[in-house]
C-alpha cells in the first residue's frame, strides 16, 4: 500500500504562514526512498521548530543509519507553529514529514527525540494532528509505535501514558535492533498484534515499555514500588552505549537545510561522555564512560562533511571539547589543513582549566577573535566545591588574562542560581568575579574597551545525578537573588558598563523541574496544559507559567501531591524515585555518597586520570573508558582533494566568444 | 581601539559571470537569504574559485539583484559572480545546477562584458494564477484598475509602513482563462508587466489594489511567477507578454 503525499493540500496553506520554507523539505543530503521498497518505516520527530530541530545531531545520525538499510526508511518531522497548526486543523491536513510529506499516521514507528522536557506538549500536538490517539492504551494495530529517546527519556515517566516505549542512551545500534524486530514481526504476519510487538521489544532488555510496569503509591504520595506485570520483562531497563565511535562516523552526509537554522555550521562529535563529575550535569552522568574518536577519524569526518555540505565552519562538539586527549593534534592539524580556505573551526564547551592559548590561537588563525565563553557555574569557591566544578577563581582569572592579552575583547561567563546549599553571598560573589575579570582584562589588554557578559539561569535538579534528591529553589527566591546580583553589578560605576548581565527568571525552571523529576501522575498535567493551549514551551513568547500552574491544580486535585512536592521538596535516601527502574549504570549508593560529599564540600576526581571511583557504570554496562593519546599526527593524511579541477579545464581565453 | 582586520593576500578578480536562475515549485518558498546561503554553499562544494572581500569576515563577491519575493516562483532571477580564475561559463552552469537542489535551477551563464545589469532590469513580466476566480470577474477588476489614475496601497517595507501608487508602474494588465482544474474550479490568469520603481510594486501590491478598486478577493492565495526581467520594449502593451521586455544579457553575448 503506497502512501500519498499531503503536499498538494499543504501547499495552498503555505502562503498564509510565516517562514513557509521550513515546511517544504529540500535539504541537501536528504534521502528519498519509495514507500513500497522497504519493510519498516520510521518517522523521526524533533518536537521543536524546524530551525532548532534540523541541526540536531541525534536525529541526523539515526536518519542516516536507518536509511542506509535496504529494508527500512526514515523521514523527519518537526513541530509546526500555531499559525500552520490552525490551518491544518481547519483544512484537515495531518502532521507530515518534510522529506516526502507523508502523513505521520502511516509510519510503523515514530521516534521522538527529547533533548529537553519542554518538547512534551509539541509531541501531543503532532500526535493529535496525525490522528494518533494521545494515550498509548487507545492505539491499535493501525497506529504507529511511538518511541521516546534523547536525554529526557532517562525519565520518561511523565510521558508514560503517551509513548509506547522509550530507549535510553545511544541510539545508533538500538534503532537497528528495533528495526530488525519490527521487520521480522511484520514478515511473520504481525502475530499477536501490537501487544506482541511491544513484548518482543521489552524482552530485549533495552526497550522500556511503560505499560508493562505497574506503579504503586504510598498514601503520602511517594512511590511504593514499580513492578513488571508481564513475564520475561526485565525489572530494570538498561541504557545503550556505543563503543568504538570510530566505527560509527555519523553523520556521514550532514543535512543542510534551505531555511536558516540555529546552527549554521557543520558539527563533528569528537567524543561522547564526560567524567569531570559536575554534580548538576545530567549529560555528564548518563553518557559515561568517555569514548573518544581518534584524531584521524575526526579529521576524515571534517574533510568529508565539508565536501558534502559546503559549510564554512566546523564545530568540534562534545561535553567538554578541550578535554580530548589529542585536541592539540586535532586543532593544529585541521588549522594547517584548511589554512587559506576560509574554513573556520570552533570549539564549543571549553573548560576554564582546559583552555590553553596555543589551542585558541590555532582556532582563530584567520583573526576572528570575537568572544570566548566559559562556565564556572558557581560564583564562589565554596559553591564550586559543592557542585564539583573543580575550577578556582585564580584559574579563571589567569585564563581570562591570557585571553584578553592575546586579542580577545569579550568573555562570556555562565553561572547557575539555586544550587544546593547556596546563599545570597554565593551568588553575589559572581559580581566580584566579574569585576576581577574586567580589571584583569583592562590591565592585560591595555585598553578599557573590553567586555564581560554574565549569563545566569536557575538550576533544575535532574534524574540520575547526585542532585536528584535535592530540593529545587523556589522561583521567588531565585528571582530575588538574581535581582541582588544585578544591583551589585550595576552599583559599581567603574565596571558596570563593561559587564553585561543576562538572566532567565525562575518560573520556567519550576515547570522544567516538575517535568524532569515527575512521575506518571505528571502526565495528567501535560495533557491538561496542552488542552489549554500550551505549545512551544521552550520559547518564552509562548510559555505561560500560569497556564501550567492552573493545569497542575486541576490534574493534582484531591491527591497528595502538588508542584512543590515535585520541585522544592528534598527527597531522602529510602524514597523510590520514579526512574529507579531505568538503569543509567550509575550505582544509586554511589550517587547518594556523592550527594553527601557535595554537602560536605568534598571533591571527586576524573577517572580518566585517576583510579576508578566506582560510579558503577562500566561494570554494570560492560563498558570501558576509550581515550588516547594514540600518538598519531595528521601529517600523514592525504592532501586535501582539490575541488573544482574539472571546472578549470578547457578555459577560454579572456575576450574569446563562446 | 578597534583592532585592525588582517591584511590578507587576496587574489584579484579576473572574470565576472552573470547567471540567470529559476525558482520553481516548492522552492518558490525560499527567501532571498535562503537562496544566498544555498548558492554560497554550492559554490564551495563545486570548488568555484571565488573572489573574496577583505576584512574580518571575508565574503565571496556575489551581487544579487532584484530578487523575487518569498513564495513567488521565477524564471528570471539574476546574480553576478567575481572569480579569481577563469572558467568556462557553460561548465560552471552545469556544475552549479547539479549542486543546487531541484527547483533552484541555473538556466544560463554568460561572461560579463558590459556594466550595469541592474540598470537594464527595467521591468518584470509576471503571470498571476487566481484559482477560484472566474475570468470575467478578473477582467472587470482589471478594467477598473486600469481606469484609475492612481491606486494607493500600503505595505510594510524595511523602512516601515509605506503607502504608494500601484497603478502608474503597471505597463500592462491582461486577463485570460486557464484550463479549469481537475475539480472544475475556474482559474483566471493575469498577465502583468510592471516597471521597477522605488518602492517596488509587486504583484501582491497589484492584487491589493484590485481588492480596493474592484473587491476582487481570491479565495485561495494566488500563484505568482516572474517570467522575465529586462529592458522595456517599445510598444510593450500588446502581443506575447514575454516580449514586453528584451533579454538583459543580450549585450554580454556578443
Amino acid at each position: 500500500m503506497s502512501v500519498e503525499s499531503v503536499f498538494p493540500r499543504l501547499e495552498a496553506l503555505l502562503p498564509l504562514v510565516t517562514k513557509p520554507v521550513q515546511y517544504v523539505g529540500g535539504e541537501l543530503n536528504a534521502v528519498h526512498k519509495e514507500w513500497d521498497d522497504v519493510a519498516v518505516h520510521w518517522a523521526l520527530m524533533y518536537p521543536d521548530a524546524y530551525e532548532v530541530g534540523v541541526p540536531n545531531q541525534g536525529v541526523q545520525i539515526l536518519y542516516e543509519v536507518i536509511n542506509e538499510r535496504d529494508d527500512a526508511l526514515a523521514e523527519r518531522t518537526y513541530a509546526v507553529w500555531p499559525d500552520l497548526e490552525a490551518l491544518m486543523r481547519e483544512h484537515g491536513v495531518p502532521q507530515f514529514t518534510v522529506d516526502r510529506h507523508r502523513p505521520l499516521g502511516a509510519f510503523d514507528l515514530v521516534g521522538m527525540s527529547f533533548s529537553t522536557e519542554l518538547g512534551y506538549t509539541n509531541m501531543l500536538t503532532a500526535l493529535d494532528l496525525a490522528g494518533i490517539p494521545l494515550h498509548a492504551v487507545d492505539r491499535d494495530d493501525t497506529h504507529p509505535v511511538v518511541i521516546a529517546g534523547g536525554h529526557a527519556a532517562f525519565n520518561p515517566e511523565p510521558v508514560a501514558r503517551f509513548v509506547d516505549a522509550a530507549v535510553l542512551g545511544d541510539g545508533e545500534q538500538a534503532v537497528l535492533r528495533i528495526t530488525d524486530l519490527v521487520r521480522d514481526w511484520k514478515a511473520e504476519g504481525r502475530p499477536g498484534g501490537r501487544d506482541e510487538l511491544l513484548l518482543r521489544l521489552a524482552r530485549t532488555g533495552g526497550v522500556y515499555v511503560p505499560a508493562f510496569y505497574d506503579v504503586d503509591y504510598l498514601p503520602d504520595g511517594r512511590i511504593q514500588r514499580v513492578v513488571p506485570n508481564r513475564p520475561g520483562v526485565p525489572w530494570r531497563v538498561a541504557k545503550h552505549t556505543v563503543m568504538d565511535l570510530d566505527a560509527w562516523p555519523y553523520p556521514k552526509a550532514p543535512l543542510v537545510p534551505l531555511a536558516e537554522s540555529v546552527h549554521e555550521r557543520m558539527s563533528v562529535e569528537i567524543f561522547r561522555g564526560c567524567t569531570r563529575g559536575c554534580r548538576f550535569c545530567q549529560a555528564g552522568m548518563i553518557t559515561r564512560p568517555v569514548r573518544e574518536r581518534s584524531a584521524t577519524t575526526v579529521a576524515a569526518m571534517v574533510d568529508n562533511g565539508l565536501e558534502k555540505t559546503g559549510y564554512e565552519e566546523v564545530g568540534l562538539l562534545s561535553l567538554s571539547s578541550a578535554d580530548h586527549s589529542e585536541i592539540a593534534v586535532i586543532a593544529k592539524g585541521l588549522a594547517d589543513r584548511y589554512e587559506g580556505t576560509e574554513t573556520g573551526l570552533s570549539l564549543p564547551s571549553t573548560r576554564v582549566d582546559a583552555f590553553n592559548i596555543e589551542l585558541a590561537n590555532e582556532l582563530t588563525r584567520n583573526g576572528r577573535r570575537s568572544g570566548l565563553t566559559f562556565a564556572p557555574e558557581g560564583g564562589s569557591e565554596r559553591m564550586r566545591r559543592v557542585i564539583n566544578k573543580q575550577v578556582t577563581e585564580d584559574d579563571l582569572i589567569r585564563t581570562v588574562a591570557t585571553a584578553y592579552g592575546n586579542g580577545w575583547r569579550q568573555v562570556k561567563l555562565y553561572f547557575m542560581c539555586g544550587l544546593p546549599t547556596e546563599t545570597d553571598d554565593d551568588v553575589l560573589q559572581i559580581a566580584e568575579v566579574a569585576r576581577r575579570v574586567i580589571e584583569t582584562g583592562r590591565r592585560a589588554s591595555g585598553t578599557r574597551d573590553i567586555r564581560c557578559t554574565v549569563s545566569i539561569g536557575g538550576f533544575v535538579p535532574k534524574p540520575h545525578t547526585p542532585f536528584q534528591w535535592a530540593g529545587q529553589l523556589d522561583h521567588e527566591t531565585t528571582d530575588a537573588r538574581l535581582r541582588l546580583l544585578r544591583d551589585a553589578i550595576r552599583a559599581d560605576k567603574q565596571y558596570a558598563k563593561a559587564i553585561g548581565f543576562r538572566y532567565h527568571d525562575g518560573k520556567p525552571g519550576i515547570v522544567e523541574g516538575l517535568l524532569s523529576r515527575g512521575d506518571r501522575r505528571v502526565g495528567g498535567v501535560i495533557e491538561e496544559v496542552w488542552r489549554n493551549g500550551a505549545r512551544f514551551d521552550g520559547w518564552s513568547e509562548h510559555f505561560s507559567y500560569d497556564r501550567w500552574m492552573t493545569a497542575a491544580r486541576t490534574a493534582f486535585e484531591g491527591g497528595p501531591v502538588d508542584v512543590d512536592w515535585y520541585t522544592t521538596r528534598e527527597r531522602d535516601h529510602t524514597e523510590v524515585l520514579p526512574w529507579d527502574h531505568l538503569d543509567s549504570g550509575l550505582d544509586k549508593d554511589w550517587l547518594w555518597e556523592d550527594w553527601q560529599d557535595s554537602l560536605a564540600e568534598v571533591g571527586v576526581e576524573d577517572c580518566r586520570w585517576t583510579p576508578c571511583f566506582d560510579c558503577g557504570v562500566c561494570e554494570q554496562m560492560g563498558t570501558e573508558i576509550q581515550v588516547g593519546p594514540t600518538g598519531v599526527t595528521l601529517l600523514g593524511m592525504p592532501p586535501l582533494p582539490p575541488r573544482g579541477e574539472d571546472l578549470l579545464a578547457a578555459v577560454p581565453a579572456p575576450g574569446t566568444a563562446l | 581601539m578597534a583592532r585592525q582586520a588582517p591584511v590578507r593576500d587576496v587574489a584579484p578578480t579576473v572574470q565576472r559571470l552573470r547567471l540567470r536562475y529559476a525558482k520553481r515549485g516548492r522552492l518558490r518558498f525560499t527567501s532571498t537569504r535562503d537562496f544566498q546561503r544555498a548558492l554560497e554553499r554550492a559554490l564551495r562544494r563545486t570548488g568555484v574559485p571565488m573572489a573574496y572581500s577583505q576584512g574580518f569576515n571575508p565574503h565571496p563577491r556575489i551581487s544579487y539583484t532584484n530578487a523575487a519575493p518569498t513564495g513567488t516562483a521565477s524564471e528570471a532571477e539574476y546574480v553576478e559572480l567575481a572569480l579569481v580564475k577563469r572558467l568556462d561559463p557553460e561548465r560552471l552552469r552545469e556544475a552549479l545546477d547539479e549542486a543546487l537542489p531541484d527547483g533552484l535551477d541555473v538556466l544560463e551563464v554568460v561572461e560579463v562584458r558590459t556594466p550595469d545589469l541592474a540598470a537594464r532590469l527595467e521591468a518584470s513580466v509576471w503571470t498571476v494564477e487566481l484559482p477560484g476566480v472566474g475570468c470575467e470577474e478578473a477582467s472587470s477588476a482589471a478594467a477598473a484598475f486600469l481606469g484609475c489614475d492612481r491606486a494607493e496601497v500600503s505595505r510594510l517595507t524595511k523602512s516601515g509602513m509605506r503607502t504608494f501608487d500601484a497603478r502608474e508602474p503597471v505597463v500592462r494588465l491582461e486577463t485570460r482563462e486557464a484550463s479549469p482544474g481537475a475539480d472544475g474550479t475556474p482559474c483566471a490568469i493575469l498577465d502583468l508587466v510592471v516597471r521597477h520603481v522605488t518602492p517596488s510594486v509587486r504583484p501582491d501590491d497589484v492584487l491589493a489594489a484590485l481588492r480596493l478598486v474592484a473587491d476582487l478577493v481570491p479565495p485561495i492565495p494566488a500563484r505568482v511567477t516572474r517570467l522575465a526581467q529586462g529592458p522595456l520594449v517599445d510598444g510593450a502593451s500588446d502581443g506575447d507578454p514575454r516580449r514586453a521586455v528584451s533579454d538583459p544579457l543580450a549585450a554580454d553575448r556578443d
